[in-house]
């Protein structure tokens, strides 16, 4: 049994402590928002927080998340960052077929919370590693603008 | 006109008496002026007869000198092949994304080393890099403390010679470690070993094992870091 921490809840799940974080928050946990993309961190589409941090949960062995705190996309908007990024989000229309976009707002709320006002030279390196097949970086790179300046 | 003789037979038995005067003070004065340096006459001849005295030891210290010197140049040059490898080079390049393959190309996503070496926002090596390898074929490598060299430190392999390698390495001002500290990192560091020399599936490790590569650092040092030509 591993007890995880995810979105404010404690579940214990009973999975092999190799599991991929991935597959106990999809399979186990029901939390079906974060997607699977290339399983070997090479696309952002499974980031999660764990302790705060983008980690790519495809390749994460749910061992290193043992009495962490896990954040998925189902509870990004619960605080002030991710509110005004999912309100930007709207705004700005980003997604095209959507698949990334969890991925994309999870590594956007990171680069928030370390640097509020990011330059798009900010944005280049916190966002480089969340690919996006119908190549809305442009409409990320405004919403993430947007959020920086709403109060 | 008489008196205008006398004054220059006068003159110049002044000019004679000065130059006498110069010379002799010259005479006492200059081995007391050159006494502390070697060109003093005795001193070079003492030299020399000590030389005659004892002349074979000299030479053997010379020529040891000289053996130990060559010694720890080579042992550079075997260490260099390690240090440019590209498991090693690839997290010490001379820009601030790190490298990978065995062509050292830049890293995926472009990653960057932030100030701490740890990367940046959604881009820290962490992210990916577990504690441990991931299985499978060219999956992340991992360690617990995956870093690059800091952005005020960034001890740079990439394009070095070996001299120019050797002379970075001698010089805390560009490495922030002693040379015994440099030694521990190479021989202990557990990042060095595991990226080195257990980088996962699909890479290839360096010419020399670690312990070989280890030794051959340590040799150079001991025998005086020399900086190989």
């Amino acid at each position: 049994m591993i007890n995880l921490k995810v979105n404010g809840k404690s579940y214990n799940v009973d999975v092999d402590p190799s599991t991929p974080i991935l597959w106990v928050l999809r399979d186990a946990l029901e939390l079906t928002g974060t997607k699977f993309g290339c399983g070997m961190a090479q696309c952002g589409a499974c980031t999660v927080h764990l302790n705060g941090d983008a980690i790519r949960s495809c390749i994460t062995p749910v061992a290193r998340a043992a009495g962490q705190e896990i954040k998925t996309i189902e509870a990004l908007s619960e605080d002030a960052i991710g509110k005004r990024l999912q309100k930007a989000w709207i705004e700005e229309d980003v997604p095209q077929c959507g698949y990334c976009q969890s991925g994309q707002l999870m590594a956007a709320a990171v680069l928030l919370k370390e640097k509020p006002y990011p330059t798009d030279n900010d944005i280049d390196l916190g966002m480089s590693g969340n690919i996006c097949r119908c190549g809305t970086y442009q409409r990320v790179r405004k919403a993430i603008h947007r959020a920086a300046a709403m109060k | 006109m008489k008196n205008t003789t006398a004054n220059r037979l006068f003159s110049m038995k002044k000019t004679i008496y000065v130059v006498l005067v110069l010379g002799f003070v010259t005479a006492v004065a200059a081995p007391v002026n050159s006494g502390n340096k070697i060109i003093q006459p005795p001193i070079q001849a003492t030299a020399i007869n000590a030389k005659i005295i004892n002349p074979i030891v000299d030479k053997e210290k010379i020529q040891a000198d000289k053996i130990r010197e060559k010694e720890s140049a080579e042992a550079f040059k075997e260490a260099y092949k390690v240090l440019m490898h590209p498991r090693c080079m690839n997290c010490h390049p001379s820009g601030d994304a790190p490298l990978q393959g065995d062509d050292s190309h830049i890293h995926a996503q472009n990653v960057t080393r932030g100030k701490d070496g740890k990367g940046v926002y959604a881009m820290k090596c962490s992210n990916c890099h577990q504690k441990e390898n991931v299985a499978g074929l060219n999956m992340p490598p991992g360690d617990p403390n995956w870093h690059l060299p800091p952005a005020n430190m960034k001890m740079v392999f990439q394009g070095r010679t070996p001299a120019q390698l050797a002379a970075q390495l001698k010089d805390p001002k560009q490495t922030g470690k002693t040379l015994q500290q440099m030694l521990k990192h190479v021989e202990e560091d557990q990042l060095v070993i595991n990226s080195g020399w257990n980088p996962g599936e699909g890479r290839t490790t360096p010419p020399l094992s670690h312990a070989e590569f280890a030794a051959k650092f340590r040799e150079w040092i001991e025998k005086g870091a020399v900086i190989p030509k």
